[in-house]
C-alpha cells in the first residue's frame, strides 16, 4: 500500500509492522510526531503494545532495557538531548545484550538551543556498542527498522535507525508500506535464547570482576563482528520478499569513478544530484552513501574507494580536537594494504545549515585542486 | 540465517554457554566459551562460606531454650534452620553477628569467642 | 529436652533467600530481603539498582537469591520495574510480582524522578525502599534520607547533617498511590502483613522499611533488631499506612513514648550530638508525631 507519509510516521510504521510490544518514550522535537502515531496506534488496537508514557528518556531506555529481558521486543525514538541524556543506559543495553531497536532523529546539541539537523548525537554514541543505520529516504527508514528488529535479535545487540531532524523526519514521501503477512513471514516473533522469568531465576548484570569482565565484552565484540555479513544477507531477503535492497553502503556511479564522495543520510542523496551535475561537466564523479556505520563496513568502504583516485568525505559532524567522524574512520580504514588513496575530508552543514548539490560542485574543485589532502579541516561554508 | 520460517528470530549464537549450570559450587569459566552471553549468575552462593568471617559464635543451650522461634527468625544470614523442633545453628555461615544471642528472650544463647 | 513441644513459627518456613551472600554482620537489610520473599513467594521478580543489594546478592555468577534480579542502573528502579512489568505481561505473564528494590539513595534521591513517574502513571509495581540511612555501598555518604545530627563521611562532625530526613512517605501520599507503608525488621511479622498486603492490590505500592547497618550507623551487630523496636517506641520511625493518599491508619501507638536519648547514644554516628541537639531533635520527633496522629484521626 502507497501512502504519502513523513520520516517520523516511516518510524511509527515501522515499529507497529515490527509489532513492537513495548514501546517506552518522551517526546522531543522532531521526534514527537513518531509516538504520536504510535500512540494512535495502540489506542486503536492496529498496535498490540503498552506504551509506557516515561517521564523522560533516561527512563524510557531502562524501561525498554528491562522489557527486552522480559523477552519482550521494544521500541523507541528520541532526539539529540534525549538520546545523550541516555547515554548510561546506551551502555547497558549494549552490555546487556538487549536487542532493543530505537529511532534517533539527528539534531544537533545544545547549547544554543537547534533542532535542526547534523549527526554528533549520534555518532557521539558510536563506542557505546549499538548497531548505527544511517537513512536517506523515508522508505528506507521503513524498512531498516524491520531489518534492525531481525538483525539485533539475532546477535542480542540493539540497533538505532537514524534520520535528519526535518530534512527527513518531516519532508513527506511516497513510502510503500508493506502488508502485515509478509512482514510477519519476514521477522517472526522475539524468542531469545535467554529471558527473566522465576520459572527460571537468574540474576542479570551483577557484580563482574576483572576475572570475567573481558570475555563477556570480547563475546559482544565478536557478535559485533558477524553483523555486516547478516546485514547483507537480511538485505538480500527482503529484496527477495518486498523488491527493495539496502546494504551496508549504497555506492553511486562508482565504477569508473576518479573522485568518490562519502557521505551519509540525506547530504547522501543530494550528493547523488551532485555527481550527476559534475559528470555533466566532465568529472568523473561517484558517491559512497553510509548506511550502516557501525559496526564499520571496513570491506565494502575498501573495496569501493581504492578504486578511486581522490576520495572526498564529507562531515555533518565534528569530534573537536580532532576532524570529522567519518573522515577519521574512513581513513583508518584505507590506511596500509592495497588501499591506499589520498582522503580529502570536509566539514559542512552543522546546527541544519543547508547542504546543496552546489557544495559538492565546491568540494570537487577543492579536491580535483590539491594534489595531497590538508592536514587541517576544510570547512565548508563557515562565515569567515 | 534462514527468515520467513514462522517461530522464532534464529539466535545466531548458538555456540554460547546458556544453559544454565545451577550449581552450589563456586563456578570458574576456562574459556570465553564458557562465558555466557551476558553477564547472568548460574550458580548460588552457597560455596562462600561466610562462617570464616566470624570471631565469636552462638551456642544455644537447649534445655534452656523455650522454642519462641526468635532466634531463628532474626538472622540475617539464614544460618540457624529447625531441628527436631529446636533452632540448630549452621556454623559454615554463621558470622557472629550476636542477633540470636541478644533477642533471645530467655537468655539461652552465650557468644563465644572461636578458638584461634 | 524432654518437651514434646512444638515450634510455633511466626512466618512461614520456606526461603527464597539462601546464605553465603555477602552483607556485613548484623545488616537488617538482608532481613528485609528474606521477610517480603516469604510474603511474594518465588512469582517474584527483582530490578535492584546500585546499593548494597547489589552487592549482596554475589558476584556474577553466583547469585544468593531464588528469585530473578534484574539488576539495573542506579536512577532506575522504578523505570525497569516499569518496562519489566510491561515486558512481562506482553510475553503472557500476568502473575509474576515485579519489584523495586532500591536503597535510600536510589529512591529519596537519584531515583526519585523514575519513582514519582511511575507512582503518577500508578505503575502495577511494588517499591521497595529499604533505607540505612545513607549510601551505604559507597562507603557511608549522606543522603536526603540521613537524619538530623548524623556523621556519614561526608557530613564529618563539625558539619553534621543540619537537614532533617526527607518525608519520602508524604511526597508518596502526594501521587496517591492506592498502598503505602513503613515497615521495620524488627517487626517482622507486620512487614510480612505489609507485604502481602501488597502483593494483592493493583497499582503502584510502596513500602518503606527502615533497615539498622551496624557498619555505617557505627552501632554493635547484634543491636540491629534493638535500634528498630527503638524508633518505633519513641516516634522516631512511626509504623504506619496509607491508602490512595488519604486514609492513614497507625499500626503501633507506643503506651509510653520513649525519649530519643538512648536510641542515639547506641550509634557512633551520633556520639558528638550535645544535649541542646537532642532537646532540638527530640522537639522535631514530637513534632512529626503530632502531624501523623492528625493525619490517623477519624475523619467526621
Amino acid at each position: 500500500m502507497k501512502k504519502v507519509i513523513m520520516g517520523n510516521h516511516a518510524l511509527s510504521w515501522g515499529a507497529q509492522l515490527g509489532r513492537a510490544q513495548v514501546i517506552a518514550a518522551y517526546p522531543i522535537t522532531p521526534q514527537t510526531q513518531v509516538v504520536e502515531l504510535l500512540s494512535e496506534m495502540c489506542a486503536n488496537k492496529t498496535l498490540d503494545a503498552k506504551f509506557i508514557k516515561v517521564e523522560s528518556e533516561h527512563s524510557a531506555m531502562a524501561a525498554c532495557i528491562a522489557a527486552s529481558i522480559a523477552g519482550a521486543r521494544a521500541f523507541t525514538a528520541t532526539s539529540s538531548q534525549g538520546l545523550t541524556l541516555m547515554h548510561e543506559l546506551l551502555h547497558w543495553a549494549s552490555g546487556g545484550r538487549n536487542p532493543v531497536v530505537m529511532g534517533n532523529i539527528n539534531r544537533a546539541m545544545a547549547p544554543g538551543w537547534s533542532i535542526w539537523t547534523d549527526q554528533n548525537d549520534s555518532l557521539s554514541q558510536r563506542d557505546t556498542g549499538w548497531i548505527q543505520f544511517y537513512c536517506a529516504s523515508n522508505q528506507e527508514v521503513l524498512d531498516t527498522i524491520i531489518q534492525a528488529f531481525r538483525v539485533s535479535e539475532a546477535v542480542m545487540i540493539p540497533s538505532m535507525v537514524v534520520l535528519d531532524a526535518f530534512a527527513l523526519s518531516h519532508t513527506y514521501e511516497v513510502v510503500d508500506i508493506p502488508d502485515q503477512e509478509k512482514v510477519d513471514a519476514f521477522l517472526p516473533r522475539f524468542n531469545p535464547p535467554i529471558r527473566l522469568t522465576p520459572s527460571d531465576p537468574h540474576a542479570f548484570g551483577g557484580l563482574t570482576s576483572p576475572e570475567h569482565y573481558f570475555e563477556l565484552r570480547y563475546k559482544l565484540q565478536k557478535d559485533m563482528e558477524k553483523v555486516p555479513e547478516l546485514v547483507e544477507e537480511t538485505g538480500r531477503e527482503y529484496e527477495k520478499m518486498f523488491g527493495r535492497y539496502l546494504g551496508e553502503v549504497e555506492d553511486y556511479r562508482c565504477d569508473d569513478a576518479e573522485l568518490i564522495f562519502v557521505t551519509s543520510g540525506t547530504a547522501g542523496y543530494t550528493a547523488r544530484v551532485g555527481v550527476d551535475q559534475l559528470r555533466h561537466e566532465g568529472v568523473r564523479a561517484g558517491n559512497v552513501r553510509i548506511r550502516m556505520f557501525r559496526p564499520f563496513p571496513f570491506e565494502k568502504v575498501r573495496m569501493i574507494l581504492s578504486r578511486a583516485r581522490k576520495v572526498a568525505v564529507v562531515d555533518r559532524n565534528i569530534s573537536y580536537g580532532h576532524h570529522g567522524i567519518f573522515y577519521q574512520e574512513v581513513k583508518s580504514a584505507l590506511y596500509g594494504g592495497n588501499h591506499d588513496v589520498p582522503v580529502f575530508g570536509y566539514i559542512t552543514g552543522l546546527g541544519g545549515r543547508d547542504i546543496m548539490p552546489e557544495t559538492y560542485k565546491e568540494i570537487a574543485q577543492l579536491t580535483l585542486a590539491k594534489q595531497k589532502p590538508e592536514e587541517d579541516i576544510t570547512w565548508i561554508g563557515v562565515k569567515r | 540465517m534462514k527468515g520467513g520460517t514462522l517461530g522464532s528470530v534464529p539466535f545466531l549464537g548458538k555456540g554460547n554457554a546458556m544453559k544454565p549450570k545451577k550449581t552450589d559450587e563456586k563456578i570458574i569459566f576456562q574459556t570465553e566459551k564458557e562465558v555466557p552471553l551476558m553477564p547472568m549468575s548460574l550458580g548460588s552462593m552457597l560455596y562462600n562460606k561466610t562462617g570464616a568471617w566470624r570471631n565469636i559464635r552462638p551456642v544455644i543451650d537447649l534445655n534452656n531454650c523455650i522454642q519462641c522461634g526468635i532466634c531463628w527468625k532474626f538472622c540475617p544470614d539464614v544460618a540457624i534452620h529447625i531441628e527436631n523442633e529446636f533452632p540448630a545453628v549452621n556454623l559454615e555461615y554463621c558470622k557472629g553477628c550476636g542477633i540470636c544471642a541478644e533477642e533471645c528472650p530467655s537468655k539461652c544463647i552465650a557468644m563465644v569467642e572461636e578458638e584461634k | 529436652m524432654s518437651k514434646e513441644k512444638k515450634m510455633k513459627l511466626s512466618l512461614p518456613t520456606e526461603e527464597l533467600m539462601g546464605s553465603g551472600h555477602l552483607a556485613c554482620q548484623g545488616c537488617a537489610a538482608t532481613l528485609a530481603m528474606r521477610y517480603v520473599l516469604k510474603a511474594l513467594g518465588q512469582k517474584t521478580a527483582l530490578c535492584i539498582p546500585a546499593c548494597c543489594w547489589s552487592v549482596i546478592d554475589g558476584p556474577f555468577p553466583q547469585s544468593s537469591l531464588g528469585v530473578p534480579i534484574f539488576h539495573c542502573a542506579f536512577e532506575t528502579a522504578a523505570s525497569s520495574a516499569s518496562g519489566l512489568k510491561a515486558g512481562l505481561e506482553m510475553v503472557g505473564d500476568t502473575e509474576t510480582t515485579v519489584v523495586a528494590w532500591a536503597g535510600d539513595g536510589g529512591t529519596f534521591d537519584i531515583g526519585i524522578q523514575a519513582l514519582s513517574g511511575a507512582a503518577e502513571r500508578n505503575e502495577d509495581i511494588i517499591y521497595v525502599c529499604y533505607d540505612n540511612e545513607a549510601y551505604m555501598n559507597t562507603g557511608i555518604q549522606r543522603s536526603s534520607a540521613t537524619p538530623y545530627g548524623a556523621w556519614t563521611t561526608t557530613t564529618p562532625v563539625r558539619h553534621f547533617k543540619n537537614r532533617p530526613k526527607k518525608d519520602l512517605d508524604a511526597i508518596m501520599a502526594a501521587h496517591r498511590i492506592p498502598y503505602q507503608a513503613t515497615a521495620n525488621t524488627s517487626y517482622p511479622e507486620d512487614l510480612y502483613k505489609k507485604a502481602k498486603k501488597a502483593k494483592d492490590i493493583k497499582g503502584t505500592r510502596f513500602l518503606h522499611i527502615y533497615a539498622p547497618c551496624p557498619t555505617g550507623w557505627k552501632s554493635r551487630p547484634e543491636d540491629s533488631i534493638k535500634l528498630g523496636r527503638m524508633v518505633v517506641q519513641n516516634c522516631i520511625f512511626p509504623l504506619y499506612e496509607v491508602e490512595n493518599g488519604e486514609k492513614y491508619t497507625l499500626n503501633i501507638r507506643p503506651r509510653e513514648k520513649k525519649p530519643v536519648d538512648d536510641y542515639f547514644r547506641l550509634q557512633g554516628r551520633f556520639r558528638h550530638l550535645r544535649d541542646e541537639d537532642l532537646k532540638f531533635i527530640q522537639a522535631e520527633v514530637d513534632r512529626n508525631w503530632e502531624r501523623l496522629l492528625k493525619l490517623c484521626e477519624p475523619k467526621s
